[in-house]
């Protein structure tokens, strides 16, 4: 359960940030819709403790994020490529994300090959480090990454942009079976309302720091998000 | 066009993030270039009255023109390791409708602004006019010596160019040229060649026969258009332009597990000095620096000044730790954000850069040993002073780098590099240096060498004792400025 309370982040007397109130029950999937601007970046980056909040403050399972780092055990996330290590191949990053979490190279190993679909061949053994691999490669090393270590919570930051269309789907299967069979909390954001509107449960719209919509997904979901961005 | 091009460059300086933000780096190296200029200048002015007493057989030109040689096989290689040419910024105008030509013509052109193709100036225009006024000298013929000493001066800057387009990062091609500079030198050295005499016997008949000062003219045209016509030729982006792309070389390095839990973190680090270029470059410039004990120890007139010593011995087995420790947590800077958010200790992330530059003092002191041919004060010393090293200057590295908030980019080239450089660097110099010297200094000016040597050790040792409560301290900093450090770390400036 992650319980946002009264928070507010503003950058040299500009509010980007205004949540009053905001309840994830663990878990849920959870998509975050919204504009450039409106804040989805700093709401996760608040929650991972990566920015210091104006006000307010987050509770993710009961450990208040600005105050202690227990959270960290049971939370995982990708934001963008500053959360990869570039001189590292994919495997050295896995497994020693995997050891940060407590898992040997036997568990990362056996974990890895549920995925060698999704990664389709394309990021193990190639003997490339990181920071030569594609931005799309990133991204599955980085999403598959913060799957490690069997997380309660896991944030991911724009999943979809720039991944192939076969990926696309294969994450988006990943998400389901996360948020469905194994009770994980996961937050998403995206600019693709489709992909959001078939992944999350619940989709929350943000527009200039504030949320102005709270959907239950239902098969009229999509119509609506899209006529409310349609302006 | 050209203007367009200049007002970019303009814009991509005064824009630049890094721009008001480094004040005590501009100021660095706006005193540097002062320094620079004023050396020159001098060297210009009183170089003619100089060669005359000198040399008082010779002619102050023609010893200069034996010279000649030197200081361009000198310039090359400064310029071979510090001048690069710009071709950052280019990528974006690849695609615009710019004739390539035009680009081309503008990097070759802006390559002449350099501080390289200045400084010869200075030292030149002055000692023509002073040959002219009071040597006696034709002004047509100095000016004709002038004009070829200038084209020289830019055939070397095309030169570099060309050299460093071939060879950079590629050691094994440049080897045989260093083996032929080397057996050049030594040649010269033994007495066999004469390369000076041969091309200042050249440059006179140069200056006895000014028009031939055109033909001179033909070296840099001619670079020019070569480093032109290669530039055209790769003007690509998986030619030139990008950056290629490494060969991954994996060990597992299972003998670092035997650390316990600051195993992971360890093992990271020394991943980060051996593939990346910059952190990659403090492990040789560490090396290069034990041999500096050469320079100093085996000199007579630094006996008299043993405070210098303790300069020395904490810079031997501490350079390594100097230069890494100076930008903990930058080298870290591109993935903060995740060490930050990911599960990990600070303590033990901070205590395995402890580890790894303790380890570093504790081999560099073992190599050091040697220079106990110089006598026992200086093992003495050199012991007291690594243990300076491990007990103090690194828990003051690991602190004053909580207030780091400079990004680094890995791969940069490490020459005069001074991306991640802010106050905080200078301001270490103080405890890091100063305070050893100082310490050891009054004790031995009041008490004696021994005692000096002593307190200087106890102190480290003390150190070693506190560091628990030290690091608790430290990484109660860090958390502290983790925002600020996280936001810093995004700003790229290149």
């Amino acid at each position: 359960m992650i319980v946002v309370n009264d928070l507010t982040k503003t950058y040299n007397g500009t509010a980007v940030l205004n949540i009053e109130e905001l309840q994830i029950p663990s878990g849920q999937s959870f998509g975050l819709v919204g504009n450039n601007g409106a804040g989805k970046t700093t709401f996760f980056s608040l929650l991972l403790d990566l920015v210091r909040p104006t006000s307010g403050y987050i509770v993710n399972n009961e450990v208040m994020v600005n105050k202690s780092e227990e959270w960290k055990p049971f939370t995982s996330a990708f934001i963008d490529e500053s959360f990869l290590i570039g001189y590292l191949t994919p495997e050295e990053y896995f497994y020693l994300v995997g050891e940060l979490r407590g898992w040997n190279r036997a568990d990362v190993d056996t974990f890895l090959k549920k995925y060698e679909l999704f990664f389709n061949g394309e990021i193990l053994k190639k003997q490339k480090y990181l920071r030569d691999l594609s931005k799309g490669n990133q991204k599955k090393a980085g999403i598959v990454a913060a799957l490690i270590g069997d997380p309660e919570v896991v944030i991911l930051d724009e999943p979809f942009a720039n991944l192939d269309p076969t990926t696309q789907i294969r994450l988006k299967e990943i998400i389901r079976e996360l948020a469905g069979a194994n009770g994980v909390t996961v937050l998403i954001s995206s600019h693709d309302l489709i992909h959001v509107t078939e992944v999350c449960k619940r989709i929350v719209v943000l527009d200039k720091g504030e949320i102005t919509r709270d959907i239950q997904t239902a098969p009229e979901t999509l119509k609506e998000l899209e006529s409310f961005f349609a302006g | 066009m050209m203007k367009r091009f200049i007002s970019l460059q303009w814009r991509s300086f005064f824009r630049s993030a890094s721009l008001g933000k480094d004040i005590a780096i501009r100021i660095l190296m706006g005193f540097l270039a002062v320094y620079f200029i004023l050396s020159f200048l001098l060297l210009g002015i009183g170089l003619y009255p100089l060669l005359a007493e000198l040399y008082p057989g010779i002619e102050p030109l023609a010893s200069v023109n034996r010279l000649v040689v030197y200081w361009l096989g000198a310039d090359l290689l400064a310029r071979f390791f510090i001048q690069a040419l710009p071709v950052i910024g280019i990528k974006s105008l690849l695609i615009l409708p710019v004739p390539k030509r035009k680009v081309v013509h503008y990097l070759l052109l802006r390559s002449l602004f350099s501080f390289f193709n200045l400084f010869p100036l200075l030292v030149i225009v002055p000692f023509g006019i002073y040959g002219v006024m009071h040597g006696g000298y034709n002004p047509v013929r100095i000016l004709a010596w002038g004009v070829c000493m200038m084209s020289l001066v830019v055939g070397v800057n095309y030169f570099n160019l060309l050299v460093k387009k071939r060879f950079a990062g590629k050691i094994r091609t440049f080897l045989p040229f260093i083996v032929v500079g080397v057996v050049l030198v030594v040649l010269e050295y033994l007495g066999i060649l004469q390369l000076g005499i041969w091309t200042g016997a050249l440059l006179d008949s140069l200056v006895a026969h000014p028009y031939l000062a055109v033909v001179s003219l033909c070296i840099p045209v001619f670079l020019y258009w070569w480093n032109y016509r290669e530039l055209h030729h790769h003007f690509y982006l998986d030619a030139s332009l990008e950056s290629s792309k490494e060969q991954t070389r994996t060990s597992e390095m299972g003998w670092v597990r035997r650390f316990g839990d600051i195993a992971p973190f360890l093992q990271l680090d020394l991943k980060l000095i051996w593939r990346n270029k910059r952190p990659r470059s403090t492990v040789w410039l560490a090396l290069l620096f034990v041999a500096y004990g050469l320079m100093i120890y085996p000199n007579p007139s630094n006996q008299d000044m043993p405070g210098w010593y303790v300069f020395v011995g904490v810079f031997i087995s501490g350079v390594f730790m100097m230069n890494f420790g100076q930008f903990v947590p930058a080298w870290d800077s591109s993935y903060y954000s995740m060490m930050m958010a990911q599960n990990i200790p600070l303590k033990k992330y901070l205590s395995s850069k402890a580890a790894l530059m303790t380890f570093s003092v504790v081999v560099l002191y073992l190599l050091s040993l040697p220079y106990v041919y110089f006598g026992w004060d200086i093992l003495v010393l050199n012991t007291a002073c690594a243990l300076y090293n491990i007990g103090i200057n690194i828990p003051v590295l690991l602190y004053t780098g909580g207030y780091n908030k400079k990004r680094i980019e890995l791969d940069k080239s490490p020459f005069l590099n001074y991306q991640g450089t802010g106050a905080v660097q200078f301001i270490m110099i103080l405890p890091l240096l100063i305070l050893p010297v100082l310490i050891w200094y009054l004790c031995y000016k009041f008490i004696s060498f021994d005692a000096a040597s002593s307190v200087l050790a106890l102190i480290g040792i003390a150190g070693i004792m506190a560091r628990d409560g030290l690091m608790a301290r430290i990484v109660s900093l860090y958390r502290k400025k983790k925002y600020v450090a996280i936001n810093g770390f995004k700003e790229r400036n290149d």
